[in-house]
């Protein structure tokens, strides 16, 4: 696919085509809806590309093909919706205890069990807080087009690698189905020519043997190796941060939304605006890590945060760390497969808003 | 010690760590382990091979092994291979799983792996029993066989019948060599090391899935002197995992 020029491209297709533009050299998937497209798509893009396209017997074979590939120091990806995710949490525990890079796309729909295949946001948790057992953290991109996708998906790859991380893509069933115009803004990379990795296996030619395990038997490694992760995290924590203002200056409120929620928080907050009220929008880019700083800040001059998520709540806590008690908040959750329309958002910013206005008279 | 004495002591395969295991006695990782290594070496592919460990009594090979060696989740040995073994087709893979790891938890990954003809190698320990967690019942666990989860004896309408596996594996469109053997006597041991060479040598002429059944013996778990888990494999386990080449597609099925 051409650089430079303006496509009309599917949101899976998106994630698809930057993937491969960033030197993916495995795809292992599973098929599941709402992304089979993103599945279908590296069918085909990756034969042509003479790369290694996978549909494997299941999520819990897919992601063990990525830490296999990965193992061997490959660009590697898999994708999944919800219920796949839940499988794949086994293999993302041990890659993130091996420090293995790879990049997961979860293009989220309505659960819990089967659920829906509608859009949702109910993900967030187990997205953010690591997701299988043990004490790691994955980096969470949360895109709100169909550039962004493109853009977080090829950037994602750069920063599984710089930190030996399983970084995942947190989209969901209208991000993945959406078309919107995308631009590739940087030439594909050759996968021969990426950076060789120090560490990867590739048979002992030249040096000693080395292995790649998560089994650590001495109490002390243990906890050292542990230590060591939350180092890591704190190093992303402090430079990885990503989020978008709109609005914010003055604002009386803000609304915290992410992904689709926040597109729609968007135009919500348009109209607000535009019948005078002092209301913004912060959009966390990254989930975790999450913009505490930015928000505890912004609540020593906001009065209220108003969360808005496809879920019964969850982001929401992550939001009521981050303030510490400074500024209320409160939430606006749609789970399971409603997804409200600006207008009727911007109903329940306004009655917000009034109720905390006339509190503060 | 006279020179001759010195000359017949057997030396480690330059493939082996210089390590002590941590198998129990009478265990036949050990036994199984050096002949892995020996065949490695043998071929000459030492510095091309990556190893997939277990969950399992085995899951410290990386230990002892010395090649490149990743671990694996508990029964996923068999998909990790193919992630390895796709996306470097130049390498040689080989897991090495016991039989919780390969016939229970893991029986989706080696299926389909056979299924697919990965071009991967298998060591599969066939001990009957689960070892490192101290002597459950496996899926192949003997009829009448009492365990710590079968306390009266396996029965087929209680708790399912034994999984052969090689035979499972056997109808596969993929798999290419696929032998049983048992390290139980000094001929056993010559015979498991022929197959495992062989299943190497089926990988390294890319002709797709190949997997040894080892039957083993578990003289700690099976309650037995060595000895007598010696003489119990001939006895007893080889009516239920007859032993042979199952299929072997480079000269027809055997």
């Amino acid at each position: 696919m051409k650089s430079e020029t303006k496509q009309l491209l599917r949101g899976t297709e998106a994630i698809g085509e930057s993937a491969v533009r960033a030197g993916c050299q495995c795809y292992f998937g599973y098929p599941i809806t709402p992304q089979n497209e993103l599945t279908e798509y590296m069918a085909r893009r990756m034969l042509e590309e003479n790369r290694v396209f996978l549909q494997s017997e299941s999520e819990l074979a897919a992601i063990n093909m990525v830490l296999g590939a990965s193992a061997t120091g490959k660009r590697v990806m898999t994708s999944s919706s919800s219920p796949g995710i839940s499988l794949k949490q086994e293999g993302i525990s041990f890659i993130a205890a091996m420090e293995l890079p790879s990049v997961i796309v979860n293009v989220m729909r309505g659960g819990p069990g089967l659920g829906n295949i509608a859009p949702s946001q109910s993900d967030y948790y187990q997205a953010t807080r690591g997701g299988g057992h043990g004490d790691y953290r994955t980096l969470v991109y949360a895109p709100a087009s169909v550039q962004e996708l493109a853009d977080l998906t090829y950037e994602a790859f750069d920063k599984a690698d710089a930190y030996r991380i399983p970084v995942m893509i947190l989209a969901d069933g209208m991000m993945g189905q959406m078309m919107e115009p995308v631009t590739f803004k940087t030439k594909p990379k050759d996968p021969k020519k990426l950076p060789s990795k120090k560490w990867a296996l590739g048979g002992s030619k030249g040096r000693s043997s080395r292995f790649i395990r998560s089994l650590i038997l001495n109490p002390d490694l243990e906890e050292e190796h542990n230590w060591r992760l939350y180092r890591k995290h704190q190093r992303i924590e402090e430079r990885e941060v990503r989020f978008e203002e709109y609005n914010m200056t003055g604002a009386n409120i803000a609304v915290v939304a992410y992904g689709t929620a926040a597109r729609i928080a968007k135009a919500a907050v348009k109209r607000c605006v535009d019948k005078n009220m002092h209301v913004g929008l912060i959009r966390p880019i990254t989930l975790w890590p999450f913009p505490m700083k930015h928000i505890y800040e912004a609540a020593g001059t906001v009065k209220h945060f108003l969360t808005f998520e496809m879920s019964a709540g969850q982001m929401i806590d992550d939001v009521k760390l981050a303030v510490e008690g400074r500024a209320g908040v409160s939430l606006y959750g749609r789970p399971g497969r409603v997804v409200p329309t600006p207008a009727e958002l911007s109903r329940v910013i306004t009655r917000t808003y009034n109720k905390i206005m006339k509190d503060y008279e | 010690m006279s020179k001759v004495m010195k000359k017949r002591k057997p030396a480690r395969p330059s493939t082996m760590k210089d390590a002590v295991t941590h198998y129990c006695p009478g265990c036949g990782h050990s036994v199984i382990h050096r002949l892995v290594a020996e065949v490695i070496e043998e071929l000459g592919i030492q510095d091309k091979t990556i190893g997939v460990p277990p969950a399992g009594c085995a899951v410290l090979a990386y230990n002892y092994f010395d090649v490149d060696m990743v671990e694996a989740p508990h029964g996923r040995g068999a998909a990790v291979c193919t992630g390895i073994k796709r996306g470097n087709p130049e390498l040689v893979v080989f897991s090495y799983q016991g039989d919780g790891d390969l016939a229970a938890i893991g029986t989706a990954e080696v299926i389909h792996a056979a299924n697919r003809g990965e071009n991967i190698t298998i060591i599969f320990v066939n001990n009957a029993v689960y070892g490192m967690t101290g002597g459950q019942m496996a899926p192949t666990t003997l009829l009448g066989m009492k365990t710590t989860t079968s306390p009266i004896g396996r029965e087929a309408h209680r708790e399912g019948n034994p999984v052969n596996v090689c035979e499972l594996l056997a109808v596969l469109g993929g798999s290419a060599y696929l032998e049983r053997t048992a390290v139980n006597s000094v001929k056993g041991t010559i015979r498991t090391k022929k197959a495992i060479r062989k299943a190497f040598r089926t990988q390294l002429e890319g002709r797709g899935f190949s997997l040894v059944e080892i039957l083993s013996p578990c003289p700690t778990n099976w309650k037995m002197s060595p000895q007598k888990s010696w003489e119990w494999i001939d006895e007893v386990m080889m009516k239920q995992f007859p032993l042979g080449v199952i299929k072997d597609t480079g000269k027809g099925e055997a």
